[in-house]
């Protein structure tokens, strides 16, 4: 092979890899603090992608009427949570987040939308509504059962994927789309041409990984979930909630697929069900990284990504069972290098 | 017999239903898919629900299944009653193969493990020639039994419903046998399962070639049924939803797998024929409501609609009473035992990093003696009852058991030399009842495996040991609580259930962790008189204890241990005015 390729396919995979990256990040994020593995992980790589190419067309995504809808649910789950001592800071404080906060966005983003294309304006609108789509998944799917075993959770997981495909389809249709790129500008280094859009890639990625590092290394809240994804009971006893936790979890996991998805959107087209194996490629990072370590898991998506450029080069038709077993020999080297610890479970 | 009445009823209605007249063949072909998902959703039911290993790859075991009928009988012709039995072993030797590689996976890697794997597979069914690639293999024979072609949905019925009913009934066998009890036991953690003999990765790997076999066989099924093959059936989605039919009928529950498959399968069917009509064409509305109504299940009834409707039944437990009269052999003895030093420390040294838990302790246990190690909290107590028991492995010095070095010996082999031991925080298994979590102790004096099990040939070997688990019942005095749930009882009386399932090992040495815990003050006169009882009757115990009193009393022997080093050993009266004792107790000045 000539070093061309080399260079290009090893340029690939780390753009592939930076994204898996992100993805492999908020999973473990969500999984370390709310015991939920993240399958709609997926489609808040697609809703965030799709969202942007649909806004860049001057429509509304229907993204934004989702939101509006399920903070009416999570409203009406509030209240009902909270029956017993409505209180008027906690309405208020539901009635912000539930019903202002997607009404505000939902709002903006009609006003905006086809006014005037801008690149910024658009993002922040898709951001902000996958957030809120985020925020109010942990809410009415997951919070009320929060105390339930892995496996139940990882069913609603499911249960969840499988509605918000569902309604990607409805809202974007069959068709794919691509969106803008963020930066059209590309240099050359010697013979590699490497694309503005995948320094984007790159910056973003290494900003977000520094922004995690910060928020949970020097902010009350970022401590507060990483007691919560070391002891769930010891954190509850002082003063932590746990429901709190789990929706600024799902916060971040959602903003962060979206910006993964607005980030290679413009790169390939993206399907209403494409986020699912793209999710579960930055899945297989972050089991690489064993579901705990942030750095590990970054590297590993690297990793992942390289192979899986080179692979689809040498051997597109074998592209996925290599990236898929390639975490089988990692596995059996992390079970038999930490043997196995018993467990007090519930 | 008068349990299996709901099930001949059962397959009674399962018979009747086809003949109905006029019955739509569209419901026949449901009742078949739900026959077929309910294959699988057994295995899983074993396998993820009452075993704990939680498995996303089984399509991947049915497309082992469906795809070695259909390359046999295609390509060489083969009759599909030969090739059942080769789909079933492909399937079973694919699990081998997995199963050695995934089962030894902890924690969360295991469902991670088989999700990988059952990509990987998905996308080389889809790729590899001989099976077609994405078209798959097509012009499958149908089953045929003399000159009965089952072409149509109505004639394979009755096959794939004889096989759900069969496996039901033998996995229900299985559970309620001396491998189900192991079985059981896994998900709660392998600690407590081998400190009784249980070769906890046999009987996971045991589960796992189980479940794919079921799954192989409803593989096999379904490429009769369709007549043809292709990967779709085989990938992570169907694994996924098999997974979910097991979890919303209920997973630890052999018929929630038949209940969630119906449930599951009938629930997409109406989905899809309904949902357009009332919203006009819009195919896509039933996975979203699908979705959201699996959430919404799952937040009704976290633990299944099996369980849920069964406890609504109003149907009280029925008491077991053991049969008394089968008496179990006594446990083979070594020769070695005999000798009056049953246990004997030499520097046993446990450091985790730069803690040393245990520094070079040095005491033994002679027959007929009770010897009590007592500390403060954190003085390495725990820690040398797991260094003796091989649960950990120690550091530096030499333990010996019964006259074996038991360096490089697992846990079972410990318990084979006749030791056997409670915990600290008790181990049991709260869904099992007292009878079945004591009857564990009796583990290694059986010899039933899973096949007789299976088919109910183990029934004497299984009389024998719940009637010796029921007299260690009844010697700890918690005969009116035999068919309880362990989990029911109080913490005390757990650790007393603890102490039955260690006598049923019928051991030399008993290891007891707090065995006076949580008991009142009548209890452990009773559990003290026992102990006496024990020991005249030749046992020796080796128990840790904070309650000075119920210690002093008892004891022969005090060894003391404080920050992992040993300070003190003597009589009880000695103990009592050793001044390092106080010290270590009390504090310098006292």
């Amino acid at each position: 092979m000539d070093t061309t390729i080399l260079l290009f396919l090893i340029q690939d995979g780390i753009t592939n890899g930076a994204i898996y990256a992100l993805l492999g990040l908020a999973l473990v994020l969500v999984f370390a603090v709310t015991r939920v593995i993240l399958i709609p992980q997926g489609e808040f790589i697609t809703y965030g992608a799709l969202s942007y190419a649909t806004l860049a067309t001057g429509q509304v995504p229907g993204t934004a009427q989702l939101a509006v809808a399920m903070g009416v649910v999570a409203f009406c789950l509030d209240l009902y949570t909270a029956r017993k001592a409505l209180r008027a800071r906690v309405l208020l404080r539901a009635f912000v987040v539930d019903i202002v906060f997607p009404l505000v966005v939902f709002a903006l983003t009609v006003l905006l939308a086809g006014r005037q294309n801008n690149i910024p304006v658009n993002i922040t609108l898709s951001l902000l509504i996958v957030a809120a789509i985020g925020l109010f998944l942990y809410r009415i799917a997951f919070q009320p059962i929060a105390h339930t075993s892995v496996l139940v959770l990882l069913i609603a997981s499911v249960g969840c994927h499988l509605a918000m495909q569902g309604f990607g389809l409805v809202f974007f249709g069959a068709e794919g789309l691509r969106g803008p790129a963020i930066s059209d500008a590309a240099i050359s280094i010697g013979q590699l041409r490497v694309s503005g859009q995948s320094l984007v890639v790159y910056g973003i990625t290494a900003a977000l990984i520094v922004a995690l590092w910060l928020f949970f290394d020097f902010t009350l809240y970022g401590k507060a979930l990483r007691a919560m994804a070391v002891n769930r009971l010891g954190a509850r006893l002082v003063g932590i909630r746990t429901s709190l936790s789990g929706q600024i979890a799902f916060l971040l996991a959602s903003v962060i697929g979206a910006i993964s998805g607005i980030l290679i959107v413009p790169i390939t087209t993206l399907y209403y069900d494409t986020g699912f194996i793209v999710g579960l490629k930055g899945f297989v990072a972050a089991i690489i990284g064993g579901l705990i370590s942030y750095p590990l898991t970054a590297v590993a998506a690297i990793v992942v990504g390289i192979v899986e450029a080179f692979s689809s080069f040498y051997a597109s038709n074998y592209k996925e069972v290599i990236v898929f077993t390639l975490i089988i020999p990692v596995l059996v080297l992390r079970s038999l290098a930490a043997p196995e610890v018993e467990e007090e479970k519930d | 017999m008068s349990q299996r009445w709901p099930i001949v009823v059962f397959a009674l209605v399962m018979a009747a239903l086809p003949l109905i007249p006029d019955i739509p063949p569209f419901w026949i072909v449901l009742l078949d898919n739900i026959g077929l998902a309910a294959l699988v959703a057994m295995g899983l039911v074993l396998l993820t629900g009452v075993g704990g290993l939680t498995s996303f790859g089984q399509a991947a075991f049915c497309g082992f299944g469906a795809y070695t009928t259909a390359v046999l009988s295609t390509s060489y012709g083969l009759s599909p009653w030969l090739t059942l039995p080769l789909s079933l072993l492909v399937s079973g030797i694919a699990a081998v193969i997995l199963g050695i590689i995934t089962v030894r996976l902890s924690g969360h890697y295991l469902p991670l493990g088989t999700l990988a794997w059952g990509l990987g597979l998905f996308y080389l069914f889809s790729k590899l020639e001989f099976l077609g690639r994405n078209d798959g293999i097509s012009a499958i024979p149908p089953l045929e039994i003399g000159g009965l072609r089952m072409l149509d949905p109505g004639s394979i019925y009755y096959v794939i419903w004889i096989a759900v009913i069969l496996a039901a009934l033998l996995t229900t066998n299985l559970l309620d046998s001396r491998t189900g009890r192991a079985i059981r036991a896994l998900r709660r953690g392998h600690v407590a399962a081998e400190a009784f003999g249980v070769q906890t990765a046999r009987a996971k790997l045991l589960v796992f070639i189980y479940a794919a076999v079921l799954a192989g066989l409803s593989g096999w099924l379904y490429a009769h049924f369709q007549r043809a093959t292709n990967p779709t059936p085989f990938g992570a989605q169907a694994s996924i939803e098999y997974l979910f039919i097991a979890v919303v009928g209920g997973a630890g529950y052999v018929w929630g797998g038949v209940l969630g498959a119906a449930v599951v399968v009938i629930l997409k069917e109406v989905l899809q024929s309904y949902l357009p009509m009332i919203f006009g064409g819009q195919g896509q509305l039933e996975i979203i409501v699908f979705g959201i109504v699996l959430v919404a299940l799952l937040h009704l009834a976290p633990a299944g609609i099996w369980p849920w409707l069964t406890g609504l039944l109003p149907s009280k437990r029925k008491a077991l009473r053991p049969d008394l009269s089968a008496t179990l052999l006594a446990r083979p003895v070594s020769a070695a035992t005999s000798s009056d030093v049953l246990l004997t420390l030499d520097g046993a040294r446990k450091q985790f990093g730069g803690v040393v838990a245990v520094n070079d302790v040095s005491f033994t246990v002679n027959a007929k003696e009770i010897v009590a190690l007592i500390g403060p909290n954190g003085a390495g107590k725990s820690t040398t009852f797991n260094l003796i028991t091989r649960v950990l492995s120690s550091t530096a010095g030499r333990i010996t058991v019964c006259g074996t070095d038991v360096d490089g010996t697992t846990p079972q082999q410990i318990a084979k030399l006749g030791v056997a031991r409670t915990f600290q925080h008790v181990k049991l298994v709260p869904d099992m009842t007292v009878l079945e979590n004591v009857a564990m102790g009796a583990h290694l004096r059986g010899n039933a495996g899973a096949v007789s099990s299976m088919l109910r040939l183990d029934r004497a070997d299984e009389a024998r040991l719940l009637a010796e688990a029921a007299r260690q019942i009844a010697r700890v005095g918690l005969s009116d609580q035999i068919d309880q749930l362990a989990g029911s009882l109080s913490l005390g009386q757990q650790r007393i259930v603890e102490i039955a399932r260690a006598l049923c090992v019928d051991p030399v040495l008993l290891l007891l962790d707090e065995p006076a815990a949580g008991l009142r003050h009548m209890e452990k006169q009773q559990l003290a008189a026992l102990l006496r009882q024990l020991r005249d009757g030749g046992m020796s115990v080796l128990l840790v204890e904070h309650d000075m009193g119920f210690v002093m009393d008892l004891a022969d022997r005090i060894v003391v241990l404080d920050f992992g080093t040993k300070i003190a050993e003597g009589t009880p009266d000695a103990i009592k005015t050793n001044p390092d004792v106080i010290r270590a107790y009390l504090g310098a000045t006292a």
